[in-house]
């Protein structure tokens, strides 16, 4: 599955994901600039990102737990999410988002 | 006056609490040092009451759990801390001790330092907006050390933390504060919200919904914050804003210190886990290594054995006779004391 992610400089990359990873591993595997300081657990907003539009859907809905930790985030959207609290699957391929400012 | 010990660790995080007890096994004592006002690093800050399952023997255990245990096993050993500063300077003597200096202007002499400091220490995060890091300490504030400066003054706090409700709560009873927060729900403690929403049913604060979405040095003192809420945007001069985003890690000032680095990580070998500079030590998530995990359990592994080089470097002319805590009478003895 194709992961396309747009980076805080607006270059555009495209990750081989997997469906038993979240988002969150596959983008900071590949060395993008997400910090991810918590290592996943939903503690931290240091893996914020902005889902694009028609994706936004398709993913697993937030809790209360990852509504509250975006208070801790910039510029947080209607598509923001915690990418460790998404889990990917295969319906998800080509799923387009774009990392938020740190 | 300098305070002298024979080491000193610093990073008060599992690991970091661990080497305590491994040191005090082989009667080396220790000062600890740890930016935050409490010691167990990122168990007790980011995630107390979230479980862990992989401590050898532990079937699930919370991270201020494993932190209560961790300090209550390394107390017989009296070590000294030093909470809420950061390390910023180390000198060597001649006598290839080490004098390390502190935020807070402490000096410890110590004949080895071990960095067990996770991936940095925690510090605010700041508003990533570019070109006004010359109005931080002014008028952008991250954490308050004097109330005075906000007598009578127009301030905007932002968040919706703890921080963000016991500052605005507090500073209400000397300034003209504004809330600002992206939602009208708050993680704080409940007993603070309710504060907050009488002070602001009582006028005594305003509440704002809504986010940072720029900066303005209106070059009078004043800035000029530009508050965005969905597709609408307005202007708010204030004297000072008060972001409370949380922490995040940095690495500080360890990586000026010359010791040889791996991107952000401080490289060691896997016998002594010292770094490139004899007798500073790394152990934990802060080191790397081939094969390096990531996980608590090592950085356990790693600070046995820094202890056994420790311990060269402390008692030069002693012979450490390896013991174990189960048969040796003198060991039970400091431990039960």
């Amino acid at each position: 599955m194709k992961i396309k992610v747009t980076d805080r400089e607006g270059n555009k990359h495209e990750l081989e994901g997997d469906a038993n990873s979240t988002l969150m591993e596959i983008l900071r595997d590949a060395g993008l600039d997400i910090e991810a300081a918590c290592g996943g657990c939903c503690a931290c907003a240091t893996c914020h990102v902005y889902i694009a539009d028609k994706w936004i859907e398709k993913i697993n809905e937030k809790d209360d737990d990852e509504e509250s930790m975006l208070d801790q985030a910039f510029d947080v959207k209607d598509t923001s999410r915690l990418s460790c609290q998404i889990n990917l699957s295969d319906d998800l391929d080509g799923i387009e988002l774009e990392l938020a400012p740190d | 006056m300098i305070e002298k010990t024979d080491v000193i660790v610093i990073g008060a995080g599992p690991v970091g609490l661990f080497a305590i007890f491994e040191l005090g096994l082989l009667n080396i004592s220790c000062h600890v040092i740890d930016n935050l006002d409490k010691p167990g690093g990122q168990c007790a800050e980011l995630y107390p009451e979230k479980p862990i399952y992989d401590i050898p023997s532990r079937v699930k255990i919370t991270g201020q759990e494993l932190t209560d245990d961790l300090l209550a096993q390394a107390k017989p050993f009296n070590p000294v801390y030093h909470l809420n500063q950061q390390v910023e300077k180390i000198t060597k003597l001649e006598t290839n001790e080490w004098i390390v200096e502190t935020s807070q202007n402490k000096k410890i002499q110590a004949k080895c330092i071990v960095i067990a400091a996770g991936a940095g220490s925690f510090v605010p995060r700041k508003i990533p907006i570019d070109n006004f890091d010359h109005l931080e300490g002014k008028n952008i504030v991250y954490a308050v050390r004097n109330k005075s400066l906000f007598e009578k003054k127009k301030i905007m706090i932002v968040g919706g933390g703890d921080s963000a409700l016991d500052w605005t709560n507090e500073l209400s009873k000397i300034a003209d504060v504004t809330l600002m927060h992206r939602r009208k729900e708050f993680r704080a403690a409940p007993d603070s919200v309710s504060k907050m929403l009488e002070l602001e049913k009582d006028k005594k604060i305003n509440f704002l919904l809504g986010q940072i979405d720029n900066l303005e040095d209106l070059k009078n003192g004043q800035i000029n914050v530009i508050v965005k809420n969905k597709d609408e945007k307005k202007n708010f001069e204030v004297d000072y804003l008060l972001p409370f985003f949380g922490l995040k890690m940095e690495l500080g000032p360890i990586a000026n210190w010359g010791l040889n680095l791996d991107e952000n990580l401080i490289k060691v070998d896997t016998e002594k886990f010292e770094t490139s500079v004899s007798s500073i030590f790394a152990i934990g998530d802060i080191n790397s290594y081939p094969g390096k995990l990531k996980l608590i359990l090592s950085g356990f592994h790693e600070a046995a054995l820094m202890a056994q080089q420790c311990f060269k470097y402390c008692f030069p002319d002693k012979k450490n006779v390896f013991r174990y805590t189960t048969s040796s009478k003198e060991l039970q003895k400091k431990l039960n004391s």
